[in-house]
């Protein structure tokens, strides 16, 4: 994986030393909270309900056994002994003390980590396909890309005060598994006919109150131009994207009102003017890059089968780990969703145990997933059995990749102050109400949001729950149908909310329309794409009856 | 008028009053110009040769079109002054110089310890811009 020079290394560095700095003069009353704000936001420092919340930027959700050993010590000294693992493949710290913040970074920096642009309106996170350099699908490995972006976007001078926050994704293989089309850009490496890489780049898509799918804008950029090309679509949205409203300001909104075919042909005028510019790094420094990222030591003819004796081990091998595309190796999911736990939680003995066990059986490397879980992306198979082992023994053995109780979950209402109802309680009760029957229904994706900002990406969630305020009640809609991937979807609202039961006892009818209508090898999905809303419209509304027949009041 | 606080050349600064961007190609005698976050940059190409002055307006911090608009100017060979003015903060001014401007003129005054370090704080870029630095990647790759 990357490692930091002395170029990038000090640029970190002098971020911790600006940092500490900005807090200093805020401590002291030099400066105002309301020019505070946007500075320490920048830097991924948020007020929430109870305490700041500090985000740690996990480029491209690539982590070593030395970093996450440092995050977990980090859970141990600044914070309440856990880390919260996103959606963005970052991890959050939710109990942070403001003067403590600049000893965080600090500590950050001694292992290439910082929270440089995890919030603000500008360039966030650049994400990735969890199984990147590990997936038997993939053309390249999609990471260098990746860390190239990372450092275009850093600082970079133009781009700190954009209309609204920017999020890109990189992949490099058809089976999406980033959300790629759900981004502001969204860039898939190709090959042409010709045989040469470049990029595909999809402009405008995002979830959030107006939800869409991102258009593709240009099929093939060379690997040569496009920094430039980046740069030409982020110039372009800088200029023109709303600053009147903040609800439209994301460039999907852009893309959107001014037409695909217009932001497009800006975005080559605009391309075509910064080619002169000369502002492209050489494709020696992809090279540099991609040389940081070349396959591990793979042992060759070691055996490419696993002892499926003991039942357990066998369920949770089919249902959490995927195929490499080494023989005798494969990825291995560790699901941060027990049955009844916080979704993404971990405790610093668990991160600590997780570095461990990447270094032992990872060759050192691990990956924070968009769905809130760790990836040990190389695991050789005849570890397999001891290695699950150990994870099942600190309760990190759940067998539950993309089952229901794999949910999704924004903080909500216990810690984020824009939240209409709380996420996590309703996560917890799914996670349990349906631990037991989660094997038969299969396949499910779900997804809770607090509110409609859509951090829990419910539109895309094959069942999907979106926290609203009713008269000053929580209240939660469902919304069925959604997906991310190769087949993107958005999901449709069934119909009136419910309380925190009843969206509980609406899901289970839906899960037992599904298993009726199941054909065949159908998942939930396909089932509801086959039958459409309506079998689930009616069950999940159907009139409780009462003994004699009368619809029940209440 | 608010003073400049920073100035970074050495050439005589311009009296004139800075005119509006679209009155600025009927005021042919006119050689200071004020661009407003909703201006087009551009819009000011075919006079550059007579521009001795762009005060670029930032009336909230938080507005970062200015940025673009001060990096087309210079992209396109406008070596006049280029003057940050309004809601200009001490944390900004790396950003602006790297941006091409190099005059400021903040709405409140920045305290210099403040401002010069702030200027000096980041030795290192990966963008190359119009400021002359060169790229982190350049001196990597410098001289292979
Ligand atoms: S979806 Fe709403 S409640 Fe949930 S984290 Fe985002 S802003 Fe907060």
């Amino acid at each position: 994986m990357y490692q930091y020079d002395t170029y990038d290394q000090a640029l970190v560095d002098a971020r911790v030393a600006d940092f500490r700095d900005q807090t200093r003069r805020r401590l002291d009353g030099s400066m105002s909270e309301e020019q505070f704000r946007p500075l320490r936001l920048m830097n991924g420092l948020y007020l929430q309900l109870h305490a700041y919340m500090l985000r740690v930027a996990v480029p491209y959700g690539t982590l070593s056994s030395a970093q996450m050993r440092m995050l977990g010590d980090i859970a141990d000294k600044y914070d309440r002994g856990y880390g919260h693992f996103t959606t963005r493949q970052n991890i959050q710290y939710n109990w942070i003390k403001l003067d403590e913040a600049p000893d965080i970074l600090a500590d950050l920096a001694t292992v290439e980590m910082h929270a440089i642009q995890t919030s603000g309106n500008c360039i966030r996170n650049t994400t990735s396909d969890q199984y990147a350099g590990a997936a038997a699908d993939e053309l390249v490995d999609p990471r260098p890309y990746a860390e190239l972006i990372r450092q275009w976007s850093t600082f970079h001078p133009e781009f700190n005060f954009l209309p609204r926050k920017f999020k890109i994704a990189v992949i490099a293989a058809d089976t999406d598994r980033a959300a790629m089309r759900l981004h502001d850009i969204g860039v898939q490496i190709v090959r042409n006919a010709a045989g040469e890489l470049g990029c595909a780049f999809y402009v405008g898509g995002g979830m959030g109150r107006t939800p869409m799918i991102a258009p593709l804008i240009n099929g093939f950029v060379p690997l040569d131009q496009f920094i430039t090309y980046f740069e030409a679509c982020l110039r372009v949205y800088n200029r023109y994207g709303r600053r009147d409203n903040k609800y439209k300001a994301r460039i999907k909104i852009l893309v959107h009102e001014i037409g695909k075919e217009a932001y497009t042909s800006q975005v080559e005028a605009e391309f075509a003017h910064l080619l002169t510019q000369n502002i492209e790094p050489p494709i020696a420094e992809l090279e540099r890059i991609k040389a940081h990222f070349a396959d591990p030591a793979f042992e060759v003819g070691v055996p490419d089968q696993v002892d499926r004796s003991d039942p357990d081990f066998a369920l949770w091998v089919d249902n959490n780990c995927v195929t490499h595309k080494q023989a005798g190796y494969i990825a291995a999911t560790i699901s941060l969703k027990p049955i009844g736990g916080i979704p993404g939680d971990a405790s610093s003995d668990q991160i600590r145990l997780m570095a461990d066990l990447a270094k032992e059986y990872a060759f050192d490397e691990l990956r924070v997933t968009h769905a809130q879980n760790i990836v040990l992306p190389h695991v050789k198979k005849a570890d397999l059995y001891a290695l699950w082992q150990k994870l099942d023994a600190a309760g990190l053995g759940t067998a539950n990749l993309d089952q229901i109780g794999d949910i999704i979950a924004c903080p909500g209402l216990d810690y984020c102050s824009l939240a209409n109802a709380r996420s996590i309680p309703v996560a917890q009760k799914i996670s349990e109400r349906f631990a037991a029957k989660a094997e038969e229904i299969g396949e499910l994706k779900l997804k809770i949001s607090g509110c409609i900002n859509a951090c829990g990406h419910h539109h895309a969630g094959h069942i999907g729950i979106l926290g609203v305020d009713r008269k000053g009640v929580e209240n939660y809609q469902l919304l069925l149908g959604g997906s991310e991937g190769a087949d993107t979807s958005l999901g449709t609202i069934t119909g009136p909310g419910f309380d925190e039961d009843g969206v509980v006892d609406a899901i289970e009818k839906a899960t037992e329309v599904y298993l009726a209508h199941k054909q065949g090898e159908e998942r939930f999905l396909d089932t509801y794409r086959r039958v459409g809303m309506a079998p689930f419209k009616e069950a999940i509304y159907a009139p409780k009856t009462t003994q004699n027949g009368e619809p029940a009041h209440g | 008028m608010v003073e400049t606080q920073y100035r970074f050349r050495s050439d005589e600064p311009v009296g004139d009053p800075a005119v509006t961007v679209d009155s600025f190609g009927e005021q042919t005698n006119a050689s200071a110009v004020r661009i407003e976050p909703g201006d087009d940059a551009r819009d000011l190409l075919p006079f550059l040769s007579r521009i001795k002055l762009v005060e670029v307006n930032f009336p909230g911090f938080g507005d970062g079109r200015g940025y673009s608009a001060a990096r087309i100017l210079r992209e396109a060979g406008y070596d006049g002054e280029l003057r940050a003015v309004g809601d200009v903060l001490v944390d900004q001014l790396s950003n602006m110089r790297r941006c091409g401007f190099d005059s400021f003129a903040p709405e409140r005054e920045i305290n210099a310890a403040d401002a010069e370090a702030a200027l000096a704080r980041y030795a290192e870029v990966y963008q190359p811009t119009t400021d002359g630095r060169l790229p982190i990647w350049a001196k990597r790759h410098a001289g292979k």
